[in-house]
């Protein structure tokens, strides 16, 4: 089988064992997965950039609320109906990476992780500031009457959970496909030598700045279908922690492969999930599990995979 | 009271967080311009500064001001310590590589501030400070006889805020000596100029980052124990100190000591009087955007040259 044939066949059993979880699977925990979807779809637009283009961002929680808010506040003040505020949501995630990836891009390296890190913060700040329309920290509810789509009502927990298994699927099908086009290789290829890329003829800061686009857009995606599918816009998901989660799942399922931000996610959820139920500071976990994964296994769980059983893994 | 008075009591509380600022932001400065690692956990080494001061003082009872200085004393050993013992189990382990390091570091931050929240618990907790005299500032406003000294309503400090102001010079003076007059300063500023140049004459680097390490975060702990009776101990209380220096330690050039305390003073004053007139919220923006466009377009700061 050759490795294109093998990927595909991962990709598809991957989709159609989640579209089965559903009915197996108890109301609260089918619940809990439809969260995951939409923050997989988050980790996976992290991935590209952190994991197929090298820039380690620490503000991607700026991309997630621009989309977030951008569905909130246009259905909030300006009446639009489901379908057009989400693609309000693309399209601020869109402008607003555009920007941020025109400017981080003069850095590199530290200086990149801190200028993200800023502009994400000055983002937080500047949603507390328009309390009067976003209503800070305390959020907004977007009532089930807004929420729904071609007469399909989102709040209903079978069409959420179909519809946040959609757009993971295209979004994971996406991205099996863009890393295996010439575009995603000369990410790849920029990650592992810049300087050889650029020598070759790549125009380097170009392919960053589409990669930041994408990536940015693909985690505001996530962020308006959040809004949408659970129904709440809130100043927390632009905090520093909302962009350190993907970084986590990332780290943690393996940066780099297609597969890698679902399996992080999954577990890093359920890892919180389960130990929130014992204690209130359950980001210790986080920040354990953080820590050893820098220190011993900072290719995640699916690199260790590949590395030891499953070479073609994409 | 008074535009003038007014703007001199915003002065004044703007030079004591920029005298704490300076220590928390110097710390952070040193292990960035000797180590090249920007250590994301130094502000929950502020923090546990505050908190190992409260733990100490409710320890040994007694006059508040034996407490105090016993804190003063223990407590950034302490904190000092653990940084060196982090450094040992996770800094070395990844080689001070820089990306590694932060995200290190972010884990290292929840690992101490989700300690504290299950053991020191969520509340705030105060220290008394040592002395604390209210003392009436003068101010001079011209009146029917000319110029006089009246004592406005409102307008005064403590003797303690003084002392803090006094406290922070006299650190930093220390904190010069030792980096330009004493041996191991030399030491120190032979690994920042060349690792390995430095190895090469036999100087144990890992030794001298060990001792930065946990000299930075002693800097920071040492901060929050000055400024634990004026604020309280919390949880959280690190997120800012945090944001602060990264913000200071960025404009006054990364890796400058002496750019580092000027962009702090500059900082800490504006802080206090842009809050007294504009919402800290809208100060806060204007500060955090002011370092992103300063990495943007100039890297090497307000105050450093270019390399």
């Amino acid at each position: 089988m050759s490795t294109a044939v093998r990927s595909s066949i991962l990709h598809l059993s991957v989709l159609c064992l989640l579209a089965t979880l559903f009915f197996i699977l108890p109301e609260y925990h089918s619940g809990n997965i439809a969260r995951i979807l939409i923050m997989a779809v988050y980790a996976m637009g992290y991935n590209l950039l952190f994991g197929y283009t090298g820039l380690l961002s620490l503000g991607h929680a700026l991309f997630f609320a621009s989309g977030m808010y951008g569905l909130g506040l246009s259905i909030d003040h300006l009446g639009l109906s489901a379908a057009p505020a989400m693609l309000v949501g693309l399209f601020s995630a869109l402008a607003i990476s555009t920007i941020i990836g025109f400017l981080a891009l003069r850095t590199s390296g530290v200086a990149f992780m801190i200028v993200t890190l800023m502009f994400a913060q000055a983002g937080y700040l500047t949603i507390l500031l328009a309390g009067k329309y976003t209503r800070g920290d305390e959020g907004f509810v977007i009532k089930q009457s807004d929420r729904i789509i071609a007469g399909i009502d989102l709040s209903q927990a079978d069409n959420r959970y179909f519809a946040a298994l959609i757009l993971f699927a295209i979004v994971f099908i996406f991205i099996g496909i863009l890393v295996n086009t010439r575009f995603g290789k000369t990410l790849v290829a920029i990650r592992e030598n810049s300087e050889r890329a650029r020598m070759l003829g790549y125009d380097i800061q170009r392919h960053k700045l589409i990669a930041i686009i994408i990536s940015g857009s693909l985690s505001g995606v996530a962020g308006a279908a959040y809004a949408l599918l659970f129904g709440y816009a809130g100043a927390t998901f632009s905090t520093v922690q909302y962009s350190i989660y993907p970084l986590l799942w990332v780290l943690l399922g393996g940066a780099g492969t297609t597969i890698g931000p679902l399996i992080g996610t999954v577990f890093m959820t359920y890892l919180i999930d389960i130990s929130s139920e014992y204690t209130s500071a359950y980001m210790l976990i986080a920040g354990l599990v953080l820590i050893l994964l820098t220190l011993f296994a900072p290719q995640g769980l699916a690199g260790v995979l590949r590395k030891k059983f499953l070479p073609w893994l994409p | 009271m008074e535009f003038g008075p007014y703007l001199f009591i915003a002065s004044l509380e703007g030079a004591i967080t920029a005298a704490v600022l300076a220590l928390t932001a110097v710390g952070l400065s040193i292990v960035f311009g000797i180590m090249r690692v920007v250590n994301v956990a130094h502000g929950e080494f502020y923090m546990l500064g505050a908190v190992f001061a409260w733990w100490i003082t409710n320890l040994i009872g007694g006059h508040p001001a034996v407490g105090f200085v016993a804190a003063v004393i223990i407590t950034p050993v302490l904190v000092g310590v653990l940084a060196v013992i982090a450094d040992h189990l996770i800094l070395r382990k990844i080689d001070y590589d820089p990306e590694r390091t932060i995200v290190a570091t972010i884990g290292l931050l929840y690992v101490i501030q989700q300690t504290t929240l299950m053991t020191f618990g969520p509340e705030a907790r105060p220290v008394e400070a040592p002395f604390n005299k209210r003392i009436a500032l003068p101010w001079i406003e011209y009146g029917e006889q000319g110029l006089a000294l009246i004592w406005p309503w409102g307008l005064s400090t403590t003797t303690y805020k003084l002392a803090v102001i006094v406290a922070a010079i006299f650190i930093l003076l220390m904190l010069w000596l030792l980096m330009t007059r004493t041996r191991i300063g030399l030491i120190m500023r032979a690994t920042q100029l060349d690792r390995e140049m430095a190895t090469a004459h036999g100087i144990p680097v890992n030794k001298v980052y060990a001792l930065v390490f946990g000299l930075g975060a002693g800097l920071a702990a040492l901060g929050a124990v000055l400024i634990v009776p004026i604020q309280q101990a919390h949880y959280l209380m690190g997120a800012d100190p945090l944001l602060l220096s990264f913000i200071v330690v960025i404009i006054g050039g990364l890796g400058s000591v002496v750019g580092t305390i000027v962009a702090a003073l500059f900082i800490g004053l504006s802080d206090g009087i842009i809050s007294v007139f504009f919402t800290p919220t809208l100060a806060k923006i204007i500060a955090t955007l002011a370092v992103a466009f300063v990495l943007v377009f100039r890297p090497q700061g307000m105050f450093g040259k270019p390399e």
